[in-house]
């Protein structure tokens, strides 16, 4: 038997958060016309419990079995994936996407969740191989593409939300690996492009930005020239790609930038859900007192919009200690990350992390329209039994490392 | 990758800094929202959940001189539909159709509310029977954004009697929405549309109240009693008119199936109307809640245009009737005396250039003076009584009578009655080219020609002539009396054209059999040239009594009526019945 680890931190603040999550989804269900939701948070605790014992098996096993299982556990999640595109179903803000694994109707599962923790691991293994960082946007080819294969996936789903936050792993386990910031900047140059394109001023701007950085750089001749040609294909194809998204894609972005724009549809959510928080206050309406929630102004209140409730019921303080639940939980990681064994392990942690960061940061600033609509839970909170295992799962290895980890920080020479 | 120790302990500095500035941004940003910003937000939550039900007002009660009601609210039950959309409404207006009795029509309509205002309640039903209400009180725990409501409904005991002046309500269109005058108003509002209730629309109206009824998002009530702080509906005031609704439905008696035209009745010191009926009629109390279209159809396409108000609407040829006005602008100028006679002795007629004009009497009344002429009505004194004054002198005291504009009559819809202007000869030009000549003022003289005056007009010029030369303009509802003086002659000469016009309705005069035993009644009959129907003449009569101090004035007017002492002996009826004195029996046929 091994020695049995407890990261006592990591394991409290986890289980803070989803106490707390349940307590929301509990709530989300108390409305003044009964609805499905209000008997959610059962099964929301049942995959809680599933999930913490998943945690605990995990937390069992070894780093070295984790590794081993990587790649097919890869492959079986990108298998999982391609088969939502046969037989997918949607779910919530996300009707119109077919992100579940459904069979006959029922839905059993979201492979995209599972293909989270799978990407990490993947990508942690073959940046931990590497004896040097990435240097060149031409060493990245492999690492691109064990993200790009689901990622492609999730975008004919289409899930934007998950693409985001793959698009997140990624850039955050390079810049663990040690991708030196210019290279990471040049290699997120043409997503920039892309955004700015719809202003040719800015557009321009930005271009003269890239150039120096790529003179100051100095990447191989071919990828200056690659990038650089990158960079000028997406300013281009952007307008066209905008064309290609289905109309409410395009009101989710438009209403990003205005609200009022669409009240009465995609806009209506994040007004609403802007009033919720609002009106909650300092203290907030109380616990299941929120009218917005209650009236059912909010939509999807039990999953992408949980944080209103949390806005609007437990006011700013209980947003501050949410948040700051948060914040404890992702330092612990990027410590538990700083003094890992070995390069796989400190890469896993970092990239977990880098996912809940991303949901966090897109969900919650969702709410109070900082983030465009996406479609993204928040971790722990948000009803769904996938997200909630896989989270867990993730805190099971989390554990695991933390436990062989060298129980100090790196640079405290063991 | 670079797993130095120093870099790992960089990076992790690094990401946590990173991190915590991340979330110091979003708690800022929360901060913002929460604190800053919370009492804006409060709001916006509290407008969110509370839905404004209107209470719609009681409009103003219209009575009569005496206090009797000619326009009430009897209580009744409107349903109304909370939905958030077209669809919904449908649906569930599908579910209730049967429940309700809802025609098709119905359904189109409550639509057509929904588009002109979706937030608020919806009508569904705007006057719904107990028999309906109490089965969906039974049910209403299924249909829990409906609305059952009380409501004022507009209600005219005498409706079809006082149609002519009260008007009618109902809905408020998309038109009136965007006039200023309806700056306040709501889609779904009863707002006066025609007579009264239309003129006196922001006094009859009342204020609307509001209760708040909480919601959820889709607008379905949540609680029976939420916090709802109830404004109350204020009802109007009161409103008292001139009408005599005795007269009113006495003169209304009078018209029978056969007839068609208007009868007006004022007192002549003050102008007020006591009476003011149009025949053939409507119900207006039909017209409340949505006219019924069977019954559009049926008033519509009726030949006797019951909603036209051939009071003030009606314009005709004042015909002999207007022969007072000649004779006044002629007396004004000095021209002629009461007891002036013409060069010309009436023959049956007068030749005029190459035009023979004729006297309706075609036997001729020989010589008569000023006096004998409007007695008998004689067409050839008054032609040269015309030439005598001039077109220009004859149009521009005609204009100065009043008789280029309305009565000011307070009723909407009043028509302008047609007379030449003052620059006479671009008024003709403009009329027949530049070939006129000048026999236009021979017609004009006898009341034809390029002159058509409505009633009540010609009611309105009678006032001046019942008292001492200012004329009243007629109002229902009480004000200041309003009183021009558009006759300049000496009380001696009105007293003579009031003796003059007293012949009329005694022996001998054009209207004879009206005459009213034991008071002394004076007036004008008319015989209009109808145009349309040559062989159907218009009948008018204007007069009042008793002569020597009138208290009423009344205008007749009888569409195809043939002969002014058919509008006489209706006039003389009115009269009498008003002055509480009998008819005189017995009937003498004289012409006129």
């Amino acid at each position: 038997m091994r020695r049995i680890v407890a990261d006592y931190p990591l394991v409290i603040t986890a289980l803070l958060l989803s106490l707390f999550g349940v307590a929301m989804v509990y709530s989300a269900g108390q409305t003044d016309t009964p609805t499905a939701v209000m008997r959610v948070y059962r099964s929301q605790l049942l995959w809680l419990l599933v999930g913490m014992l998943g945690a605990y098996g995990i937390s069992r096993s070894s780093v070295r079995f984790i590794e081993w299982v990587t790649v097919p556990a890869y492959w079986l999640s990108i298998a999982l994936l391609a088969l939502t595109l046969v037989i997918g179903a949607g779910a919530g803000t996300a009707a119109s996407t077919k992100s579940w694994l459904a069979i006959g109707g029922v839905r059993i599962g979201q492979p995209s969740e599972l293909a989270k923790v799978t990407v990490v691991l993947m990508l942690a293994r073959i940046l931990a191989a590497r004896r040097e960082p990435p240097k060149s946007i031409l060493d990245l080819w492999w690492p691109a593409l064990v993200v790009a294969i689901p990622w492609v996936i999730i975008m004919l789903q289409p899930d934007l939300g998950t693409g985001i936050v793959f698009i997140g792993i990624f850039f955050g386990m390079l810049y663990w690996s040690g991708v030196a910031w210019p290279l990471l900047l040049l290699l997120a140059s043409p997503v920039v492009s892309l955004i700015l394109s719809f202003s040719t001023g800015l557009w321009g701007a930005w271009f003269l930005v890239l150039l120096a950085l790529v003179l100051y750089y100095r990447p191989y001749l071919v990828e200056g020239i690659v990038l650089m040609v990158a960079n000028i294909a997406t300013g281009v194809i952007a307008p066209i790609l905008w064309e290609k998204l289905a109309p409410y894609q395009q009101n989710r972005l438009r209403v990003f930038i205005d609200p009022s724009a669409d009240p009465r549809a995609s806009g209506y959510h994040v007004i609403q859900s802007k009033i919720a928080i609002g009106s909650g206050g300092l203290f907030g309406k109380g616990f299941t007192l929120g009218t917005q929630k209650r009236l059912a102004f909010l939509p999807e209140q039990h999953t992408d919009f949980i944080f209103a409730v949390v806005g609007e019921e437990m006011g700013f303080i209980g947003v501050t200690i949410v948040l700051t639940l948060f914040l404890v939980l992702f330092l612990r990681v990027t410590q538990i990350a700083g003094r890992a064994n070995d390069s796989f392990s400190s890469l896993v942690a970092f990239g977990l992390m880098a996912s809940w960061f991303v949901h966090v940061l897109v969900n919650v600033g969702m709410t109070l329209n900082l983030m465009p609509i996406t479609g993204i839970p928040l971790p722990f909170f948000s009803y769904g039994g996938s997200f909630m295992l896989a989270s867990w799962l993730a805190i099971g290895i989390l554990m695991r490392i933390s436990g062989e980890g060298r129980g100090k920080a790196a640079f405290k020479k063991s | 990758m670079s797993f130095h120790p120093n870099d790992i302990a960089r990076r992790t500095q690094l990401s946590s800094v990173a991190l915590a500035a991340g979330f110091i941004l979003l708690l800022g940003a929360f901060f913002r929202t929460q604190v800053l910003d919370h009492r804006s937000y409060v709001l916006q939550s509290e407008e969110n959940r509370l839905r404004p039900i209107p209470l719609p007002a009681p409009r103003g009660i219209i009575y009569d001189r005496a206090g009797k009601i000619i326009a009430e609210n009897l209580p009744a039950y409107s349903v109304s539909l909370i939905a958030p959309s077209e669809d919904s409404l449908r649906a569930t207006m599908k579910v209730l159709q049967s429940t309700l009795q809802l025609t098709d029509g119905d359904i189109s309509a409550a639509i057509r509310r929904f588009r002109r205002a979706p937030t608020r309640p919806t009508v569904v039903l705007p006057d719904a029977s107990i028999d309906v209400i109490s089965v969906l009180e039974e049910h209403r725990i299924d249909f829990p954004r409906l609305i059952i409501q009380s409501v004022p409904k507009r209600y005219y005991p005498d409706g079809p009697l006082v149609a002519s002046f009260v008007g009618y309500t109902g809905e408020i269109t998309e038109d009136d929405l965007n006039k200023p005058e309806f700056a306040g108003y709501k889609p779904g509002q009863i707002i006066g549309k025609g007579g009264l209730e239309k003129q006196y629309e922001p006094i009859l109206h009342g204020r609307e109240g509001v209760r708040f009824d909480e919601v959820d998002a889709r607008g379905r009530p949540v609680r029976g009693v939420g916090p709802r702080p109830d404004l109350d509906a204020q009802g109007a005031p009161p409103m008292k008119t001139n009408i005599d609704m005795d007269l009113q439905r006495y003169a209304a008696s009078l018209f029978g199936d056969s007839l068609m035209g208007g009868a007006i009745a004022l007192e002549p010191k003050t102008g007020g109307v006591l009476a003011l009926y149009s025949h053939p009629s409507f119900d207006p109390n039909r017209f409340t809640g949505g006219i019924p279209p069977d019954y559009w159809k049926e008033l519509n396409t009726d030949p006797r245009r019951p909603l036209f108000n051939k009071v003030i609407q009606g314009t005709y040829p004042p015909a002999s009737t207007w022969k007072l006005a000649t004779a006044n602008i002629g007396m004004e100028l000095g021209l002629v005396k009461i007891d002036t006679r013409m060069p010309i002795a009436c023959s049956g007629g007068l030749q005029y250039g190459r035009r023979y004009f004729r006297c309706w009497e075609k036997r001729g009344h020989g010589s008569l003076n000023l006096a004998g002429a409007i007695t008998h009505s004689c067409d050839v004194y008054f032609y040269q009584l015309g030439l005598r004054i001039g077109l220009n002198r004859l149009v521009a005291g005609g204009v100065d009578l009043g008789f280029r504009e309305r009565s000011g009559i307070d009723l909407p819809n009043e028509y302008k009655p047609r007379f030449p202007s003052k620059d006479v000869k671009t008024y003709y030009d403009r009329l027949f080219g530049r070939n006129w000549s000048n026999s236009e003022t021979l017609n004009l003289a006898i009341g034809q020609g390029a002159n058509s005056q409505t009633v009540v007009s010609m009611a309105k010029f009678f006032t001046s002539l019942a008292t001492d030369g200012a004329a009243a303009t007629p109002y229902l509802v009480a004000r200041p009396p309003e009183r021009t003086p558009i006759m300049k002659l000496t009380p001696d000469q009105i007293a003579g054209l009031r003796r003059a016009m007293a012949g009329v309705v005694s022996a001998g005069g054009t209207a004879a059999s009206a005459n009213i035993k034991g008071v002394v009644l004076a007036g004008k009959t008319g015989t209009a040239q109808n145009t349309e129907r040559p062989d159907e003449d218009h009948a008018w009569f204007v007069g009042f009594a008793p002569a020597d101090d009138p208290k009423i004035v009344v205008a007749v007017f009888l569409e195809f009526g043939e002969h002014g002492y058919y509008a006489a002996r209706l006039a003389s009826k009115i009269i009498s019945y008003y002055l509480k004195v009998d008819v005189k029996p017995e009937l003498v046929e004289a012409g006129g």
